[in-house]
């Protein structure tokens, strides 16, 4: 199948509409910090150009604040067109230009599967181990500790059960 | 008249965004509303799970939907994140069957779209109202000068949040007029803090940061109002560059400190930029 198909499944949506008006990169507030921006990014689509697609770092840059959706005369979600592309692109197996992003997405879901809520206490220091920033945000990190919005320890829930079934079986669904 | 409805606190709330929650729960009670927390609830996903799969970000919210249905009561969720991922999960099942039927089958219930996923703002001023929040004032906040932060995901996307007007939301606004702060007029009352690269590109949420809270400034703010925890957070952690850092509270700290709530000096020790300061300089604490 064609990437743009892939993605239009995923995301619902139909990147073809694009007619490259630019008002998703004009409103972007990420855009400084990406290689393309959002336009580019759909009409890579449009040619198919997976491979660009999944190594680029704007993928994962995307901070998802709908704000391109929201103007795009068209009526593309893009952010749900970012999302889609991250999908695929974990799924690849390509390197992600942003592996601190993956790591953190990864360990947070991690969490939630485990307990069925955040930990935050659990989360960081995974996070800080795994990417080795482990001197980053020390100050605000000890700050919060200390004011005891860092619980140590965790909730769990009841139904663990269901969170289990939960991941399981979306996992299973996501690869079909 | 008392009310009740389902609350949904979300993770934030149990831990760096806790003075939200503790500012909620006092301020509902001297309206005399009650928050009856879902029991058993579960973390939405939040920013991640739509990163990694689609499913998952609607099955988690599903499970929570699933829980306070049969309580029959609309449910609250103050955090933006949770509620645009609750809404969204929501809007699938309400407008697409294949997806609900999934749901239905992976979570064992029937969806009846019955009760609706409604954020803390638009309880405040559609339910509460208000000339209620007004009788309820007894320290007007005079002389404080605030601008609204709303952010991303309480307004957008509007066809699935369904909040007021996305371009340019005054429910906040209305609040804090309301209980006598200047609510200043700006431009970046929505505009993204980069609260979901807080973590991962640090130096990318700082320029966003910055670069609000210096609009802020501009605009003649002392102080930013949110109703977002991961905006929250991400405000205070991430200002660098600024000449002066700005406080950022819950608009319900606000609400609490104008209805004479004696808890609110606690609230102000939770934040990494101290606002107590400023409010006892205005003779409010």
């Amino acid at each position: 199948m064609k990437l743009t198909d892939q993605v239009n499944l995923i995301s619902q949506q139909d990147v073809q509409l694009c007619y490259h008006c630019h008002k998703c990169t004009a409103g972007c507030p990420v855009v400084a910090d990406m290689e393309y921006g959002p336009d580019r990014i759909l009409r890579m689509l449009q040619m198919d150009d997976r491979e660009r697609l999944f190594a680029s770092h704007d993928i994962w840059l995307c901070a998802s604040c709908e704000t391109c959706g929201t103007r795009c005369p068209n009526e593309i979600d893009i952010a749900r067109v970012m999302d889609a592309l991250r999908m695929l692109a974990l799924e690849s197996g390509v390197t992600p230009a942003e592996p601190d992003a993956v790591k953190f997405h990864r360990l947070f879901l991690m969490v939630v599967q485990s307990m069925g809520r955040m930990h935050e206490a659990t989360l960081f220091a995974a996070y800080k181990l795994w990417t080795r920033h482990i001197l980053a945000d020390m100050d605000s990190g000890a700050q919060l500790f200390l004011k005891g919005k860092i619980p140590l320890v965790p909730h769990l829930i009841k139904d663990r059960d269901q969170i289990k079934k939960v991941f399981k079986e979306t996992q299973a669904r996501a690869e079909q | 008249m008392t009310s009740t409805f389902t609350y949904y606190p979300g993770c934030s709330l149990e831990s760096t965004g806790i003075e939200f929650d503790q500012s909620i729960r006092a301020v509902f009670e001297r309206l005399d509303i009650t928050l009856q927390e879902l029991e058993d609830w579960s973390c939405c996903g939040a920013s991640s799970a739509h990163s990694v799969n689609r499913e998952l970000s609607l099955a988690l919210p599903a499970r929570n939907l699933a829980l306070a249905q049969p309580l029959g009561r609309d449910m609250v969720i103050p955090c933006a994140a949770c509620y645009n991922r609750h809404k969204t999960a929501d809007y699938e099942m309400r407008n697409n069957p294949i997806k609900r039927r999934e749901l239905e089958e992976l979570l064992g219930f029937q969806f009846k779209g019955e009760i609706e996923v409604r954020p803390l703002l638009d309880i405040m001023v559609n339910q509460v109202g208000l000339e209620v929040i007004r009788s309820k004032v007894v320290k007007p906040l005079k002389g404080v000068k605030a601008v609204s932060y709303y952010g991303c995901l309480l307004v957008r996307p509007p066809e699935i949040t369904h909040f007021e007007n996305p371009d340019h939301p005054v429910y906040m606004d209305q609040i804090l007029e309301t209980i006598g702060a200047e609510a200043l007029s700006w431009s970046y009352s929505t505009e993204c803090c980069g609260g979901g690269l807080s973590l991962t590109k640090a130096d990318v949420a700082a320029k966003l940061v910055n670069r609000l809270v210096e609009h802020a400034a501009e605009a003649g703010a002392e102080i930013m109002v949110t109703s977002c925890p991961l905006c929250q957070i991400n405000l205070e952690m991430r200002q660098t560059a600024v000449r002066k850092k700005l406080p950022i509270i819950y608009f319900t700290e606000a609400l609490g400190i104008a209805f004479g709530c004696s808890e609110a000096s606690a609230w102000m020790r939770k934040h990494l930029i101290d606002p107590g300061q400023y409010f006892s300089s205005l003779g409010l604490l």
